[in-house]
């Protein structure tokens, strides 16, 4: 029982209500570092790892912080400078301890600080787990499923993006339609392949 | 006085903040279903966008160059708190209909970026009217989205039937439909400036 609502958690997050193809979450940087595979890869990893712990923090700090006190509407401000925050603090950890990987994903940590994925998976697991201020049954790790299968929905979006835009470089476009434009039309091709998950049934 | 009116047009079409920049999409994509979210989408976001630029071009003596990244989000997340409690308290089915997207006009980057390129480097009133030219900017393009989607898709303008037995075309309200019309817009705006050189 508990594993099939892990599973649904699991399954909507990567597929179904996939951030960026369904839920438009994240698209800066969908668009922005999807030119190479392998900065894509970078960013997912970067990505994956600063929204699992993320979700891991604001779920904390909300249950043991803002409900105690009544400053539940302060949620917004509150995630915000907590991810602004763990994202610098990961920067800094990581260049001490390990320069090869931050020159690796160096310049991709500062922007996931305004990544709309990152702050809408905190908001959205306060928002699914949380009822009428308390926190739902298996609260918790269910933020923390969602929050890991979230990030790796994103990465997934993201590297079939970027296979696809290495190709669509040697390829002729319309004028009008190049760049930008033209990752429009294939991310709706996408988006529209992804819309077959969402008659999956358990 | 021209100078202030011109920071004020630019947003509007040559420096569009969607079409031109292209920045700010989630929101753009994910409320332009209807033409009233995308009214109220916009409203909000010229507010938190016009406070912010006067509030950030009002301390940018005050803070230290190195932290006002954590400076500007604070600021905008507190406008952003304004406006996620007045939608509550007046306009609770919109802010409904909305749902996460209000708290995420924090991490939308039209707000940072005016903040961090514009406003952090100007005086006041040019601020104010280059937030209020951006905002207005804004508003527009997710107006022509959403009036595209909102006529093909369902048919409907503000909830009102216009045309009597035309098919909606059900993909314009779903996900690939905001992709596919936003592609096209750019387009289109590409193609009209390149005619302009």
């Amino acid at each position: 029982m508990d594993f099939k609502i892990f599973l649904t958690v699991i399954i909507s997050m990567v597929f179904i209500n996939n951030f960026i193809l369904s839920k438009f979450l994240g698209l800066c940087p969908f668009l922005g570092v999807s030119r190479n595979i392998k900065p894509a890869m970078s960013m997912g990893m970067a990505v994956i790892f600063v929204m699992t712990l993320s979700g891991i923090i604001t779920w904390l700090a909300y249950r043991f912080i803002l409900i105690p006190f009544h400053i539940t509407y302060l949620r917004t401000i509150t995630f915000i400078l907590v991810i602004a925050a763990f994202v610098q603090f990961v920067e800094m950890v990581i260049l001490k301890k390990s320069p090869a990987l931050y020159r690796a994903l160096g310049i991709y940590l500062p922007l996931i600080t305004t990544n709309c994925a990152v702050l809408g998976v905190t908001v959205l697991n306060i928002d699914n787990f949380f009822v009428s201020g308390k926190p739902a049954q298996l609260s918790f790790l269910l933020s923390v499923t969602q929050s890991l299968f979230a990030g790796i929905g994103f990465t997934l979006a993201l590297l079939l993006m970027s296979g696809i835009r290495e190709r669509l470089q040697v390829n002729d476009a319309p004028r009008c339609f190049e760049g930008i434009p033209i990752a429009f039309m294939v991310a709706a091709l996408m988006s529209l392949a992804f819309m077959g998950f969402s008659g999956f049934r358990f | 006085m021209k100078k202030i009116f011109a920071e004020f047009s630019k947003g509007i079409f040559r420096e569009n903040p969607i079409f031109v920049i292209v920045l700010g999409l989630c929101p753009t994509l994910a409320v332009s279903t209807s033409l009233e979210n995308a009214v109220g989408m916009g409203i909000a976001a010229t507010f938190v966008l016009v406070a912010s630029n006067t509030i950030i071009s009002g301390i940018k003596g005050v803070v230290p160059h190195k932290i006002r990244i954590p400076c500007f989000i604070v600021v905008i997340a507190s406008f952003v708190t304004i406006v996620e409690l007045v939608m509550a308290g007046y306009a609770p089915l919109l802010a409904k209909r909305l749902g996460i997207f209000v708290p995420l006009i924090v991490v939308n980057c039209i707000i940072m970026g005016r903040a961090e390129a514009f406003a952090s480097r100007n005086n006041i009133l040019p601020s104010i009217m280059d937030g209020l030219g951006m905002g207005l900017g804004f508003t527009l393009a997710l107006c022509s989205v959403a009036l595209i989607r909102e006529i093909l898709g369902s048919g409907k303008l503000f909830g009102h039937i216009i045309v009597k037995g035309f098919d909606p075309v059900n993909i314009m309200v779903l996900a690939p439909g905001a992709l596919l019309t936003l592609g096209v817009l750019i387009a289109a705006t590409n193609l009209i400036k390149n005619r302009g050189n």
